[in-house]
């Protein structure tokens, strides 16, 4: 799958939670809703762009990716 | 009229308890106030004679043929317009009454045609039974001046309108008005030049007639008749069954003749409809019999190979061989399937079953991810349930209604016939629309206020109503402390306040004046009851789910939840879409909208299928297409959806769809996505079979089989035989048992079966030992979820913004005589209204670039480019273009592009920047296009007609 698009994506989501004041509950709203709605092939491409320092992830999106990567894995 | 309907009481019942006591021909009766005489003598079992009357609408007192005699009143009061009196002697048969009526027939019979037995409506005319009932003998006038010789108006393809059977009782106009609320039927001149007419003195198919058919059913005569009556006869028997059209799901009544549909009339005990129906529901059903139907199974190794029909057991044999194929060569999760929305409760679940069980993977999907998912995830984030808080009829307690990116009239019409009436009685409207859509100002309609939003600026515009609710003290304070989180009201309530999102501030973004918008908010937030009504325009935005929570915030906040007249109300787009997602249609939930990484749940399922199911949710259709093209996805079975043409970026999804090595589709049709398949399976229409739907109000209503399968088995059948083939057994001998299975395992669903079905009609869930008759109305006394859950809701503009390149904002929606992708109603005489897609332009944006009415244009996007003619209309806003998407040629979504909602990927249909010009041509995709239809035409019709493969 194209990992751009997957980065839009991610990225899509991570704009929703930059509105919540609380950078913890942000990452991890990110973080659960990557799981709870992405394919495990879509996580596992997205964690291996975040691995390989892909730059045009947003910063909510490395973080929650950092944060919580074994639940992504 | 309809042969079959059950008893007319000849006026509208009354609502409150039968406090009102009289004797109606020495019969004590009781009954409530403001019920007529008539409608009082018939709850006795007193049939006093009528024509003008029906308790489908309100009184008229016009052809006196129900004239009572009242002790201490005088003469002869019309029974239908004389209400009840406490103490009220009525005496319904006197010889003087019988005399009266009597001669008032003869008047009527002297001006009509005695050819009752060549008549279309021998044996189902009003007129007919009511001259027998008053003992008509002979006609005493002699011949002169009639109407007898009037020309018939055969101009509408359904129905006829003959004015030499017409009794000019007003009926007709009074449900044109009354019911359908179009006001296209008029009463000319007066005494006897009296007649009536399509408004504006033309024949009825150019007239503002939108052929919904009320009037065929309200006409007591032969004078407005349905055509197929006219060319096979009255029907003689009825099964009623639900429309298979739009989410409004209107019960219908099928009337045959033998095992031959004759016509479908609306059934007055229908829960969704009360009798009412629409042009496409109850008119444009031929396209169950239309010769494109297909009803052999036929199979190819390649899309450029021609069909070859084989037998059932060969087609669903090679369809199992080629999944467990590719499954040994590319892995479990290379394959998965779309159920459809367009199929039974019962279908869908099976087919959700069938991926999650013989296939293995959670890779299945529906087509509401491309409409309503946004609702679903919206809702469930918010308050807990993923379906609207109303039935349908809440709207007529509703005192204010903002109807957000809906067209109803078009999409939803009778609904819309009903928040029509609302409106006229005085509720009041907010259409927040880029287009000045019908209900902006329509007869007796008028909007208090039109929000023309720029396309995509929703958020911004919710949160700006929410900011004026807020700032201005216009909260339900004790709603909120009680019903909801503080916590999260607390934060919302800051957030929302900030000066950013005033109506002044966001102006510049939503094009709305701040005027008119905090105008708007006041009137919802201050309304006794304020209801949302809202459709695809919200939800297929890349903010989608975020309007959703929007909304939903405003309602709480409000205090509009939980009662009659308000909530928050998707108008869903398809027959059964609520039900293929109540079914476990997504990726990521099993039925009942449990999560597939719930543990409870999953072992429930387990239990009870005997496999295990995996934890982590599959692709959607867009993860699909995705894959597909990255060559990691090379299987997909296809129940009734048309990916190929209803899904965005055409070049894309048809890229996927030819780099699948099996594609199985299963339709009644081989539409645009059969086109490139390898197995094609031969599906059933909805009235070939069994099962239930589950309209917008979360009502579930029985589906009826009314004729056999054409293709030898319903798709539920066909379903089981591939999980059987694939070694999964399933052995079903109805939907009932179906359905009794989806009730053992869905605890919203746990009351529900096919006998309950049958006894009270039809069910909205929650049904369960709570609510054994089901749920009108939900979040009554707590949420769903506990509390009611305020989520931040910031505006975030598109990434598909209009550019010097792309300088238009391309938006798409449907019309009135049409459905979706049209596969059906393009089969029928529906296509006399909309014989192609166009594309709407504002005048000014027209005459910039040189183009005329029906100039042919080209709209240009970064996705693609596609042709059509062009309609100029002030009911776009400069900057903003519109079509439907009706016509596969038309090419609408090789334009559309695959941006989507950031939380669902529904895609982002209503947003898409283009540019508009002139030309003389079709695109290059439409050239391909008419050439890929032709060869594929070609290889089946060689199959067709006996060609060898």
């Amino acid at each position: 799958m194209d990992p751009k698009r997957l980065i839009e994506m991610a990225n899509q989501i991570a704009a929703f939670y930059a509105s919540e004041p609380d950078p913890v509950a942000a990452s991890a709203g990110v973080a659960d809703h990557i799981a709870r709605f992405w394919d495990p092939r879509m996580r596992r491409i997205l964690l291996e762009q975040a691995s390989a320092g892909n730059e045009t992830l947003v910063p909510l999106v490395e973080r929650a990716l950092r944060e919580h990567g074994q639940r992504l894995g | 009229m309809s042969l079959l309907q059950a008893r007319d009481l000849g006026t509208p019942a009354r609502a409150g308890e039968a406090t009102v006591e009289l004797t109606i021909d020495g019969i004590p009766v009781r009954t409530a106030p403001g019920t007529s005489v008539m409608r009082a003598a018939a709850e006795a079992g007193i049939a006093i004679p009528k024509l003008c009357a029906t308790e489908q609408l309100e009184a008229f007192g016009s052809c006196r043929l129900c004239v009572v005699q009242i002790a201490g009143k005088r003469g002869f009061p019309a029974s239908c317009t004389t209400l009840v009196e406490p103490g009220m002697e009525v005496s319904t048969e006197t010889p003087a009454v019988a005399e009266l009526r009597r001669n008032v027939m003869e008047l009527y019979i002297s001006d009509h045609p005695l050819d009752c037995l060549t008549c279309s409506a021998n044996g189902d005319c009003e007129l007919q039974d009511m001259a027998g009932r008053v003992g008509l003998r002979e006609v005493r006038y002699a011949e002169g001046e009639s109407h007898v010789h009037e020309p018939a108006d055969r101009s509408n393809p359904y129905f006829d309108f003959d004015p030499s059977k017409c009794i000019v009782c007003s009926r007709c106009v009074r449900a044109c008005g009354e019911i359908q609320g179009t006001f296209a039927l008029t009463s000319t001149e007066r005494g006897f030049g009296s007649r009536i007419a399509a408004a504006g003195g033309e024949d009825f198919m150019h007239s503002e007639c939108v052929s919904c058919g009320a009037c065929v059913a309200a006409c007591p005569t032969a004078s407005l008749m349905e055509k197929t009556v006219v060319e096979l006869g009255t029907p003689q028997r009825s099964i009623t069954t639900t429309c298979a059209y739009c989410g409004v799901g209107c019960s219908l009544k099928a009337e045959l003749q033998g095992d031959t549909l004759v016509r479908m009339v609306p059934d007055a005990d229908g829960g969704a409809n009360h009798g009412h129906a629409c042009v496409k529901g109850r008119f444009a059903w031929g396209y169950a019999t239309h010769g494109d139907r297909i009803t052999k199974p036929m199979i190819r190794n390649s899309i450029r190979d021609p069909w070859r029909e084989v037998s059932w057991e060969e087609a669903i044999g090679h369809a199992a061989s080629e999944l467990r194929r590719l499954q040994h060569a590319y892995g479990a999760e290379s394959i998965g399937g779309i159920t459809s929305s367009r199929c039974t409760n019962e279908e869908t679940y099976l087919v959700q079953k069938l991926v999650r069980t013989a296939f293995g993977v959670n890779n299945v999907d529906t087509c509401a991810r491309v409409c309503h998912s946004p609702t679903g995830y919206g809702l469930k984030q918010t308050m807990g349930e993923s379906a609207g808080t109303q039935d349908f009829d809440s709207v007529l307690d509703a005192d204010v209604v903002l109807l957000i990116g809906a067209n109803p009239t078009d999409g939803h019409p009778v609904f819309a016939s009903r928040l029509k009436r609302r409106l006229r009685e005085g509720a009041k409207l907010i259409v927040a629309d880029p287009r000045a859509i019908d209900l902006v100002d329509t007869p007796y309609v008028r909007a208090a206020y039109h929000l023309p939003l720029r396309p995509g600026t929703n958020v911004a515009l919710v949160n700006a109503l929410a900011h004026v609710a807020v700032t201005e003290g216009l909260i339900d304070e004790d709603f909120v402390a009680a019903r909801c989180e503080g916590d999260s009201f607390d934060k919302w309530r800051e957030f929302i306040a900030d000066p950013r999102h005033s109506p002044e501030a966001v102006a510049e973004i939503t094009g709305v004046a701040p005027a008119d918008l905090r105008g708007a908010a006041r009137l919802y937030a201050t309304a006794r009851n304020a209801a949302i009504y809202y459709g695809l325009g919200v939800t297929e935005h890349s903010q989608g789910s975020t309007m959703v929570m929007g909304i939903a915030n405003l309602a709480m906040a409000t205090g509009n939840i939980g009662r009659p007249g308000v909530g928050v109300n998707p108008l869903r787009g398809q027959n059964n879409v609520q039900g293929a997602c109540d079914m476990g249609s997504f990726p990521h939930e099993l039925p009942g909208y449990r999560h597939v990484s719930d543990a409870v749940t999953r072992a429930a399922f387990e239990a009870a299928w005997g496999v295990s199911i995996s934890p982590e949710p599959g692709l959607r259709i867009p993860n699909m297409l995705d894959a597909a093209v990255a060559g990691g996805f090379k299987g997909l079975y296809v129940q009734g959806e048309d990916i190929a043409q209803s899904d965005p970026n055409t070049h894309h999804v048809t890229a996927a769809l030819e780099s699948l090595e099996c594609l199985i589709v299963q339709d009644i049709f081989l539409n645009e996505t059969a086109k490139y398949a390898h197995v094609f399976l031969p599906g059933s229409s909805f009235l070939e079979k069994d099962g239930t739907f589950t309209n917008a109000e979360r009502r579930i209503s029985p589906v009826r089989k009314v004729v056999e399968p054409l293709a030898g088995y319903a798709d539920w059948e066909v379903t089981q035989l591939l999980a059987n083939a694939l070694g999964y057994p399933m052995h079903y001998g109805h939907p009932a048992e179906i359905m009794d299975e989806i009730a053992r395992l869905t605890p919203t669903f746990a009351g529900v079966s096919f006998d309950k079905l049958d006894r009270l009609g039809s069910l909205q869930w929650p049904c369960n030992d709570e609510q054994p008759e089901g749920t009108p109305t939900m979040h009554v006394d707590a949420f769903v979820r506990g509390k009611g859950r305020f989520l931040l809701t910031e505006y975030l503009a598109t990434d598909e913004r209009s550019t010097r390149r792309f300088p238009l904002l391309l938006t798409t929606g449907r019309i009135l005589s049409q459905y979706n992708v049209g596969a059906q109603t393009r089969r029928t005489a529906n296509i006399r209204w909309h014989e192609e897609d166009r594309l709407e332009i504002h005048p000014a944006d027209a005459e910039d670039r040189g183009i005329r009415h029906g100039d042919a244009v080209s709209i240009e996007s970064r996705a693609g480019v596609t042709v059509l003619r062009a309609t100029v209309s002030e009911r776009m806003q400069p900057g903003v273009v519109y079509t439907t998407f009706h016509w596969p040629a038309s090419g609408a979504n090789v334009v559309t592009t695959e941006n989507s909602d950031w939380a669902t990927n529904c895609p982002e249909y209503k947003v898409t920047a283009v540019q508009v010009a002139r030309v003389e041509s079709p695109s290059a995709w439409q050239r391909d296009y008419a050439r890929f239809d032709a060869e594929q035409t070609a290889l089946l019709a060689g199959e067709r007609d006996g060609a060898p493969g």
